[in-house]
């Protein structure tokens, strides 16, 4: 039914299903976690938390009822790798949150899969209930006295907000998606009170990869401070769209090169929270340290109105904002505002200046990430793109 | 508002206490399967919305007195999520993807020409109650936009043409959900 769009050959293609695990079990949980940590391991999720320090944190933090939960709510606009991950390589992430429960000594797993995914869950039930058959879940896995640890699906509602971690477990608790102050941080403070590490679905999948490969292998590839690979989601105008491996430290240049972008006048890296790159800056990196990104990459041509793109985020912004906080909640109506005062050609520099200094402030008094990414897009194109937002002809004259 | 032990429905139309007492039964099933912990609610109102369509003000009532909260705990929660509603949906719910990739694709043909097929607006119920027309946020389908989820199945590369042939797939197999949710209330 849905046409897979992935280009060249994946990693976890070449990934046996089992292979992570049983070089985990081979030595002390500490082994494990000293090779994750060795390979350099960051959120692929978008963050880039370490997950090697996170997982020690959830280890360090008291409590008999410690919790798994693989964010599987992909909502940023532009991203679909970890739809593709659900669908032909859920071995991997079960496999990746079994480890993970090796590791920081946890019994429950729970993938929180978005309402929008919800044609993958029968497939994903196939895969549990075969790996709890292959004694890959369960009790005694493995033979292993002590280690029981299964895993249920729970679903989403739609609501991006809930990618959030701390959102993420609201939800899962039966409450409005909110985000949670931090800290406390789910590490000691999770799911029903317990420790709890949340991490992404891809990431999952690489602690897999890892661990049947190697550390050294994994960060040998990328940057000093990107190891490793990660899937792009691309999207927009180019001529192969669909799911890429690349090395992390790869340039916008080059990646656009690969995927058929050439002559784009500008990239959405990171999806409507992220940055907005312009021609200019294309020799930029996609890495943590300089344009970071959870997978997505949207390309926009040249006759792309980039004040539509704007306004297509920030209405996205305003419909997912969980109206907690009033910088959000206030805050992006004004700018989908003074979006359309633009695309009249109605706005003077000075009001545009008042606007930027109102994205700012949403971006250091939002609560949480939703909040304070919002006026990204908006900032960016005032700083990139004025020749064409200024002093336009619009719709009233 | 939430008037304890309200017998009939406070909005729209009265409910038969037959109804009434299938539609707590199914609830109190329905609480014995997912635990009776707050951490329950969710999938109780999950499967509601698909079996009925919507999450009345009385069964909100009903799953409040089942899992010992406020009946408001329970609303705030409806009110919250985009895919909980306490009006009734169509039997079929149409989400039309709004985000930048299917925008890029022609997303708006595609909006129009649901309108016109379906005689409603957007956050309209056709009046023979079968679709309900509405927007989703990014549904991950950004390489093969413009996307439409109808209920869980996901439509790629929609255009407007095709837009009348996958209403006509959704009425011939009317029929067939009905059947299947009646047995599961």
């Amino acid at each position: 039914m849905i046409v897979e769009t992935t280009h060249g050959s994946l990693t976890f293609c070449s990934i046996e299903p089992g292979s992570g695990l049983n070089s985990a079990l081979e030595r002390p949980s500490a082994n494990a976690l000293g090779r994750i940590e060795a390979s350099g391991l960051r959120g692929r999720g978008g963050a880039g938390f370490p997950t090697s320090l996170k997982w020690d944190l959830a280890i360090k933090s008291p409590g008999e009822n410690k919790y798994v939960i693989c964010n599987a709510d992909e909502g940023e606009p532009g991203t679909f790798k970890d739809r593709v991950i659900l669908s032909d390589f859920a071995d991997l992430i079960f496999e990746g949150m079994t480890i993970g429960a090796f590791v920081i000594g946890a019994k429950r797993g729970i993938v929180y899969l978005r309402g929008e995914y919800a044609y993958l869950r029968l497939h994903l039930e196939t895969v549990l209930r075969r790996r709890r058959a292959q004694n890959l879940l369960g009790k005694k896995i493995r033979g292993r006295d002590g280690f029981d640890f299964d895993i249920e699906i729970r679903m989403g509602a739609g609501a991006y907000v809930c990618g959030e971690e701390t959102a993420l477990i609201e939800s899962l608790e039966g409450q409005r998606g909110e985000p949670r102050n931090r800290p406390p941080f789910p590490i000691d403070t999770g799911y029903l009170g317990n420790p709890t590490i949340v991490n992404n679905v891809e990431t999952f999948a690489w602690v897999v990869c890892i661990l049947a490969k190697g550390a050294k292998w994994f960060n040998s590839i990328g940057t000093e401070k990107s190891t490793g690979l990660k899937l792009f989601s691309v999207s927009g105008d180019c001529s192969q769209p669909g799911v890429y491996e690349f090395p992390m430290g790869i340039t916008v240049a080059e990646l656009l090169k690969e995927v058929g972008g050439e002559g784009a006048k500008a990239v959405q890296v990171g999806g409507a929270a992220g940055q907005c790159v312009p021609a200019a800056q294309f020799e930029r990196t996609i890495a943590y340290e300089d344009v970071p990104t959870g997978g997505s990459v949207i390309v926009f041509g040249p006759d792309r109105d980039m004040l539509r793109v704007v306004e297509n985020f920030l209405e996205f912004f305003a419909d997912e904002s969980c109206g907690q906080c009033t910088p959000c909640r206030e805050g992006t109506p004004k700018l989908i505002e003074g979006v359309k005062m633009l695309q009249q050609g109605r706005c003077s520099m000075h009001y545009i200046h008042e606007l930027c200094s109102l994205g700012e402030t949403m971006q250091l008094a939002s609560k949480c990430g939703l909040g304070q990414m919002a006026p990204n897009a908006f900032l960016s194109i005032v700083e990139h793109f004025q020749d064409e937002i200024l002093g336009r002809v619009g719709r009233d004259g | 508002m939430f008037t304890a032990g309200c017998p009939v429905e406070t909005k729209g139309h009265s409910m038969l206490v037959t109804e009434q007492e299938r539609l707590r039964s199914s609830l109190v099933k329905m609480t014995d399967r997912f635990g009776r912990d707050r951490s329950a609610l969710m999938p109780i109102l999950q499967e509601l919305q698909q079996t009925r369509y919507h999450i009345s003000e009385y069964s909100m009532q009903v799953i409040a007195d089942l899992l010992d909260i406020h009946p408001v705990e329970v609303s705030s929660v409806v009110s919250f999520y985009s895919f909980l509603e306490d009006k009734p949906q169509g039997q079929f719910v149409i989400r039309l993807c709004r985000t930048i990739a299917c925008d890029m694709n022609g997303a708006g043909n595609v909006a129009r020409q649901l309108e016109n097929d379906l005689g409603v607006e957007f956050g309209e119920t056709t009046p023979d109650g079968k679709f309900t027309l509405g927007w989703a946020n990014c549904l991950g389908m950004c390489d093969q936009g413009p996307a439409m989820l109808v209920n869980e199945k996901i439509y790629t590369q929609v255009t407007p043409e095709k837009v009348h042939s996958i209403l006509e797939e959704c009425r011939s197999t009317f029929g067939v959900h009905a059947t299947v949710d009646k047995e599961r209330c």
